[in-house]
């Protein structure tokens, strides 16, 4: 019967974007919409601090605030020995954005859902049976795309970086002439180095969005699943959850430092 | 789960979001708080410099303080030196004026004695030449035996 509510199609529910447009030209409405939104959050919460900023005693957020920027400016300056004026602010950018986004994973998972369902003009009937035609996922670091143009992003910046500083000689000579410096075994560098290159992002938009996507899929299935048990398994996951979201979030901030300081070493 | 447009929409966010980070919101941020750091190793500086001060006119004025009272304890032992001194020479002078007073009236007595003895030699004169007048019971003429009763004077 497709009115009744199955287990599986709720999971599934859960999991589908709200998308417009077709085949490659899909974009996923809800993710774009929310990712933008924390996005704004963050600039424009942090842009009024820093419009005022005084240089005597800091208000309560302007202390918040600078704890934050604080905590990403020692961060890079502990990783990261060169002079460039991007990377502490684009460390800030991620770390902040992520977290936020992340943060969206403490909501509880039929909320947002069920209210855009409802302010879409679906009845309770038809939201209950899990028959709505209204999708709404409200994680963005849970859609591939997401994390994939957060790495895609650090990506472009490394293989500038490496170019600008090392000349493009230079960054070839770094992917063929290592780790075997012989002229036989250049080809089996060349293989090497371009997999781990390609390796640094990919790991980065997996491994953000692995995490964020399975923790996600855990508070659906103890909310399809467990009945009133959830309540108290809610809580858990909720509470171990509140680990991974900043750890993920320091973490893709912590590699983005690295993977552009190893960019600006010069062997 | 496929990749899509979504990608390069949020690129396009991610790049916006870390260019407005970069132009006007780390600058200030970090600026503001390099700058409270420097304000602050400068109090803290200016603290340490001021204790140090503190300490330095604490030692100067305990200096001071005990050689004022050096000072004191040396002008009183003067003043007690000159009152004894004072009080010595008082005592002096008044011994002298007192032997003075004594050798003057010492000489007053003399001369008062000598003066009554010269009255008394004169009316001892006097009375022997009367006595001697009544004892001849004849006039004698003083003026002529002068002489005799001055050597009667003069022996006396």
């Amino acid at each position: 019967m497709a009115g009744e509510l199955t287990t599986q199609g709720y999971i599934k529910h859960h999991l589908t974007n709200a998308s417009v447009g077709e085949g490659f030209w899909t974009w996923h409405v809800d993710t774009l919409a929310w990712s933008i939104l924390l996005g704004l959050v963050f600039i424009l919460s942090f842009r009024s601090v820093a419009k005022k900023a005084t240089v005597g005693v800091p208000g309560k957020f302007q202390c918040f605030v600078e704890m934050i920027v604080e905590f990403v400016g020692n961060s890079v300056k502990d990783t990261f020995h060169g002079k460039n004026p991007l990377i502490a602010p684009l460390a800030l950018t991620i770390f902040v954005w992520v977290l936020l986004m992340n943060f969206m994973d403490i909501i509880p998972v039929d909320w947002l859902p069920t209210a855009a369902a409802l302010i879409g003009g679906e009845s309770w009937e038809t939201i209950a049976s899990g028959n709505s035609h209204i999708y709404m996922k409200v994680v963005p670091t849970t859609d591939l795309n997401m994390t994939a143009a957060l790495a895609l992003g650090v990506f472009v910046l490394m293989i500038f970086y490496s170019i600008k500083i090392k000349g493009f000689g230079g960054f070839m000579k770094e992917l063929y002439a290592h780790p075997f410096n012989t002229p036989w075994l250049y080809w089996f560098n060349f293989i090497l180095e371009v997999i781990a290159l390609i390796a640094k992002p990919m790991s980065l938009a997996l491994r953000l969005f692995g995490n964020l996507y399975a923790g996600e899929l855990i508070f659906i299935l103890i909310a399809g699943l467990m009945g009133i048990w959830q309540l108290p398994a809610h809580f858990i996951w909720a509470a171990f959850h509140l680990l991974v979201i900043p750890l993920q979030a320091f973490i893709f901030m912590m590699l983005t430092i690295v993977y552009l300081s190893l960019a600006h070493e010069d062997h | 789960m496929n990749l899509n447009a979504t990608l390069l929409g949020e690129s396009i966010a991610f790049i916006v979001f870390v260019w407005f980070t970069m132009k006007y919101v780390w600058p200030p941020l970090n600026g503001a708080i390099e700058e409270r750091q420097n304000k602050i190793a400068d109090g803290l500086a200016a603290s340490e410099r001021a204790e140090k001060d503190l300490e330095l006119a604490q030692e100067k004025a305990t200096e001071q303080l005990k050689e004022a009272k050096a000072q004191a304890a040396e002008i009183i032992e003067q003043a007690k030196k000159r009152a004894t001194q004072i009080v010595d020479e008082e005592t002096q002078k008044g011994h002298d004026e007192r032997e003075k007073i004594i050798s003057q009236g010492y000489a007053e007595v003399d001369a008062e004695r000598n003066r009554a003895k010269e009255d008394l030699r004169q009316q001892v004169s006097v009375l022997a030449v009367a006595g001697a007048a009544k004892i001849l019971e004849r006039h004698i003429d003083a003026a002529a035996h002068s002489d005799i009763l001055d050597k009667l004077v003069a022996e006396l």
